[in-house]
């Protein structure tokens, strides 16, 4: 356990030096809420109907941009190989990954949430909903897009393959996620919504990370 | 775990069996000379079974069989819709089924047999997503709608393809072979909902009406026709994958012996 503790140490203190990277992924998620304004037009009733699709697309493709590095850089420079024989189980090196991930990208992102809000016109009732759904989406990605990038870890094109391979298996969470959104904007309530997109994390947790260390394991 | 002798195709055309410690069944079959020579035995017969089915089945489907009474002549695209749909979840079953005996047993060709198979079943997708749209028009006035059976199998096309493209990603084919099998076993958690998606969400598209316990909610005059379509698609599905696998062993095996010839031009 100390180790995995280190491990998720280590990947936390890499991207505080990195601080651009999370920026990066932060500003891409405003910037793409703010592309849907002048593609639909500035008509506000238009914009919040189409909020909360819009926000867990933007937030899903944002938390997609880091997965790209988040093995292959450790895979290039060999600690990889390394954390592998380090005594951790390839799942836990798995999970600690997606766990780091889900930090450095996923919460950021949910800081940003109110000003991407704002933007579509989303009501502010709904902002608490927002985020509560965008950082279960973003969890969940967090562990489908680990098993992802283990996948795709040394492949060619793998950059393009990844978004590929995990997006259709997020579909779930962009429904349950808008889904809730939208209740709260309607003045219903979102927990079922919540608590499905809860239940997809949930069921995730575990065997996302056996999918890549599997993958790992394989290296 | 087996070594990696067993792993690898030998270019010579198995005279050598292989080594009986692991997975002794199975592994019969790992042998490519002794797959060569049975699956070119059996081969054209499942060709010509499934053309002899399809003759049969297709004209009595698409002409002789009776128009539906709401639907018209539209109808007919159930006979090539469902067996395509049938197909396209059956087929990723069999992927999984053959992803996990490559990955639990390391088996070469099942490893082969997957990466063959997932390009046939894209196109089985395509064709049931393709029909459908084509039904959906005049039936529902729609090409296309966002209900919970098209969209997860719109999902299940993107895992085939998925898997199609993951495969041939790598250099190394057998580490694409691995990472495909753990894909296509991520992905099985896709088919239940599939198949009840019709039953948990209150679609358009309409539940099932042949695979039910008591009596299909179909007339002969229509059952049986399907029937007949489904049982030859089916066989046309194996036809190819066999094929395409076969050709895949003999691709291996070409490029060994090039391989082998090249070290001896160098030596």
């Amino acid at each position: 356990m100390t180790g995995w503790l280190a491990l998720l140490a280590r990947e936390l203190r890499l991207a505080l030096r990195h601080p651009a990277d999370t920026l990066a992924a932060v500003l891409f998620f405003v910037l793409v809420a703010a592309l849907f304004p002048f593609g639909i037009g500035p008509a506000p009733e238009a914009l919040a109907r189409l909020a909360p699709g819009a926000l867990l697309a933007a937030a899903l493709l944002a938390a997609l941009l880091p997965l790209d590095r988040l093995l292959g850089a450790d895979a290039e420079d060999g600690s990889l190989d390394q954390l592998l024989l380090s005594g951790l189980g390839p799942a836990a090196i798995a999970a600690a990954k997606a766990l780091a991930h889900w930090i450095t990208t996923g919460l950021p992102l949910l800081a940003a949430t109110p000003v991407a809000a704002a933007m579509l016109n989303l009501p502010v009732e709904a902002w608490g909903t927002a985020m509560a759904a965008l950082g279960l989406a973003a969890a969940f990605l967090s562990l489908l897009g680990t098993a992802g990038a283990a996948l795709t870890l040394g492949a060619r094109r793998g950059g393009v393959l990844l978004p590929l391979i995990v997006l259709p298996l997020a579909i779930p969470s962009v429904i349950f996620g808008a889904a809730a959104i939208e209740a709260a904007a309607a003045g219903g309530t979102a927990r079922p919504y919540l608590l499905l997109l809860a239940a997809l994390v949930a069921a995730a947790t575990p065997l996302a990370p056996l999918a890549a260390g599997a993958a790992l394991r394989g290296e | 775990m087996d070594d990696a002798s067993t792993r690898t195709l030998p270019a010579g055309g198995g005279a050598a069996p292989p080594r009986r410690s692991a997975g002794r069944g199975l592994h019969r079959f790992a042998n490519p000379g002794r797959f060569l020579r049975l699956s070119g035995r059996i081969l054209p017969w499942l060709t010509g079974a499934a053309l002899a089915v399809l003759a049969v089945g297709l004209p009595w489907a698409l002409v002789f069989s009776p128009a539906d009474w709401q639907q018209g002549e539209t109808v007919r695209l159930l006979y090539i819709h469902v067996p395509m749909a049938w197909l396209a979840m059956g087929g990723y079953l069999g992927l999984a089924i053959g992803s996990a005996i490559a990955l639990v047993w390391r088996h070469p060709l099942a490893d082969l047999a997957c990466r063959e198979l997932s390009p046939v079943g894209a196109a089985v997708t395509a064709l049931c997503l393709a029909t459908g749209s084509l039904w959906g028009k005049p039936m529902w006035g729609t090409w296309w709608v966002w209900d919970a059976r098209l969209t997860s199998v719109l999902v299940l096309f993107f895992l085939w393809l998925g898997h199609a493209a993951l495969v041939r990603a790598f250099d190394d084919a057998e580490r694409g072979a691995r990472m495909g099998a753990i894909l296509a076993l991520i992905g099985v958690v896709n088919l239940p909902v599939v198949k009840f998606s019709v039953d948990w969400w209150n679609t358009l598209h309409q539940p099932a009406s042949v695979t039910r316990i008591n009596a299909p909610a179909m007339h002969v005059d229509i059952l049986y026709p399907l029937l007949a379509c489904a049982l030859g698609f089916t066989l046309a599905f194996a036809a190819l994958v066999l094929a395409r696998t076969r050709a895949a062993v003999m691709e291996r095996r070409i490029r060994a012996l090039q391989v082998a010839a090249a070290r001896r031009a160098d030596a």
